[in-house]
């Protein structure tokens, strides 16, 4: 893996007596999705704002691509592109205005900026509603403009904040595509968002903030197996003359069963044990009807760490 | 610690996308109509005045200007509605950014905020010029059409000069509608306040002026007794109503426009102390005008550099978070 892009070492923001953001350090590589999640007033956007210079950083030190941005922001900015918590455009003008007047300030040349902006338009498919104004598009569409900005623009580095929240199901999925799409044109992604089942969907690694403090910080699935106790579960229905719940458990790495209905079993492991369990239903001479894995859930990580954390209760437990 | 770039870069952009917003906003027309309307009526009075009693003056087209149907000049409504023009201009300048939520997008370009805040009061100001500018053509052309005269140079000049005393008192209130904008994230507080400043200022300030004056430096029982003001009393009361911007307009406007007005401050005694000898009546060369309205100029200019620079350091240090 290549330097990191984003380097945060004890990064702090004092507001007066207040501190909202307190030394936290994070990397984001290149090529990754990376996402902050957390309650609303945990510190996101404060973090988000430091990266970009927009407000000054009271402790630590954070680099973007190599750059400080409280001294160099502008050098910072021409590479990061910026989608603000529920963006506004100037609604009596036409979306392709705003991109305009937004790709002028970002310096991009009178000849090259109408292939940028269609190229940007198509990529989140507003093209046809490139000359209508703002103000009769809706939430997703904003936000989806403001993809357009930052596809425009070029940026190595896209930093999302809340892209999702307000948005509808079917609007919330597209979002995620695009948001894929520019990972596959190699742009790193930084998104910070409280929604923890998209979160998931698309984030290489997480960091966890809880007032101000990064409390978790990796890969979805070693964040289970670190909280949870275990990465998978995979659920069982089979009927069998003979008992399971044996075999079952002889299987490496399962952890434990439990017998959750008639016919029905739950297996808890630290790996897909899905081809080892329908092995064992077979040798039993069982019919297997049902065999499906859940992906360690974020929100289970999540809802385990803090009642964890309120109960003084260390230990790690079986996966629920 | 040495910022990199320049805080320049993006200026132009948004100076030409502010200006074009302006000229193009319902806002911008209904203030234009209401100026125009104003003057056309005040500027047709004028010229029914002059013509009834003047009957010769080699400065006749500047009476356009300063003469009017008891008192009311085009100076006096232009000294009123300026300031409103421009607190309409400028009074969502940087809060209407945040209320859009399009002020961290923006300011997420590769641009300072030096730019943003710079573009959008030089916008305002070329706006305010481009009204003032057609009101003054607008009057010498009526003048030239109804009065039959061609404006002589030393007219134009004097014009000119007072033109760019206008922008200056223009840009006086305008920096302070920029201020409010910074201050106030709610637009209508801002409006509200400004509009507040206006009235003190332009309406309520004279009075309190004299009153200040004469709590500072009661008036003397000699003077009293000649029926003239205390000297000491009048120059304080000068001095206060100075703070006022109006005050500050109207007597530069009267100066270049009057060329028979030897000193800025209107009394007769303090006119005659300063101006012993002079010959009464006769008009001031152009040098000898441009010296007297010259400090009050530099005084609008001095507001407008101290208001925007407030204005500045308070943007500066601002969260961009609402």
């Amino acid at each position: 893996m290549s330097a990191p892009l984003i380097t945060a070492r004890g990064l702090t923001k004092r507001y007066g007596a207040a501190t909202v953001v307190d030394g936290i350090d994070f990397d984001v590589a290149k090529g990754e999705i990376f996402g902050l999640l957390g309650p609303n007033g945990a510190g996101k956007t404060t973090t988000i704002l430091m990266m970009l210079g927009l407000t000054e950083v009271s402790d630590g030190t954070i680099r973007v691509l190599d750059h400080d941005p409280v001294r160099e922001p502008l050098a910072v900015k021409r590479r990061v592109g910026y989608l603000p918590d529920q963006v506004g455009f100037y609604d009596n003008l036409t979306a392709i205005d705003n991109l305009t007047y937004t790709a002028r300030l970002m310096g991009i040349a009178a000849a090259e900026r109408d292939r940028r902006i269609d190229e940007a338009l198509a990529s989140v498919r507003l093209s046809d509603v490139g000359n209508r104004r703002v103000s009769t598009f809706s939430r997703g569409m904003r936000q989806r403009l403001g993809l357009a900005e930052i596809v425009m623009k070029r940026a190595e580095i896209a930093i999302l904040d809340e892209p999702t929240s307000g948005l509808d199901p079917q609007a919330t999925i597209e979002f995620i595509e695009m948001i894929h799409a520019l990972k596959h044109a190699g742009v790193s992604v930084l998104l910070s968002s409280h929604m923890l089942d998209q979160v998931q969907r698309i984030c290489d690694r997480v960091a966890l903030f809880q007032s101000g403090r990064i409390v978790l910080m990796g890969p979805v699935k070693d964040l289970a197996r670190q909280v949870l106790g275990a990465g998978f579960v995979v659920e069982v229905e089979a009927d069998a003359a003979s008992d399971l719940d044996a075999r079952f458990g002889a299987i490496p790495g399962v952890s434990s069963v439990e017998r959750v209905g008639v016919d029905r079993y739950r297996l808890t492991a630290d790996r897909d044990v899905r081809s080892e369990a329908a092995r064992a239903v077979v040798a039993a001479n069982g019919a297997l009807r049902r065999l499906s894995v859940d992906d360690p859930s974020l929100e289970a990580i999540y809802t385990r760490f803090f009642s964890q954390q309120t109960s003084h209760d260390g230990g790690q437990r079986d996966a629920a | 610690m040495r910022r990199e770039g320049s805080p320049w870069e993006g200026l132009g952009t948004v100076y030409v996308k502010e200006l074009t917003d302006h000229l193009s906003s319902i806002r911008m027309l209904v203030l234009e109509l209401l100026i125009l309307i104003v003057s056309i009526v005040l500027v047709v009075l004028a010229i029914k005045n002059i013509r009834d009693t003047t009957a010769e003056d080699p400065f006749v087209l500047l009476k356009l200007f300063t003469s009017g149907p008891s008192g009311i000049s085009l100076i006096f409504i232009l000294g009123i509605l300026v300031p409103v023009l421009a607190i309409a201009l400028g009074f969502d300048t940087v809060n209407g950014e945040h209320n859009r939520r399009t002020m961290s997008r923006i300011l997420s370009q590769p641009i300072y905020r030096d730019a943003l805040l710079g573009g959008k009061f030089l916008a305002a100001l070329t706006t305010l010029g481009f009204g003032l500018l057609c009101l003054w053509l607008l009057v010498i052309g009526f003048g030239i059409m109804f009065l039959g005269i061609p404006p002589s140079a030393e007219e134009i000049t004097r014009s000119i000069a007072f033109l760019a005393i206008t922008l200056c008192y223009a840009g006086t209130w305008l920096a302070l509608a920029i201020l409010l904008s910074i201050v106030f994230r709610s637009a209508a507080t801002a409006v509200l306040i400004g509009l507040g400043a206006w009235l003190f200022l332009t309406f309520l300030w004279p009075f309190l002026a004299a009153v200040f004056a004469n709590v500072v430096s009661p008036p003397e029982l000699r003077f009293a007794q000649l029926g003239v003001p205390t000297p000491a009393t009048y120059a304080w009361a000068e001095m206060l109503s100075r703070i006022s911007p109006n005050q500050l307009f109207s007597e530069a406007a009267t100066a270049l426009l009057s060329p028979e007005v030897r000193a800025a401050g209107l009394d007769p005694v303090s006119q005659y102390i300063k101006l012993q000898g002079a010959v009464p009546g006769a008009p001031l060369p152009l040098s000898e005008s441009l010296a007297v309205a010259w400090p009050l100029g530099v005084a609008l200019i001095a507001g407008v550099i101290l208001l925007f620079v407030l204005g500045y350091i308070v943007f500066q240090r601002q969260e961009v978070r609402a």
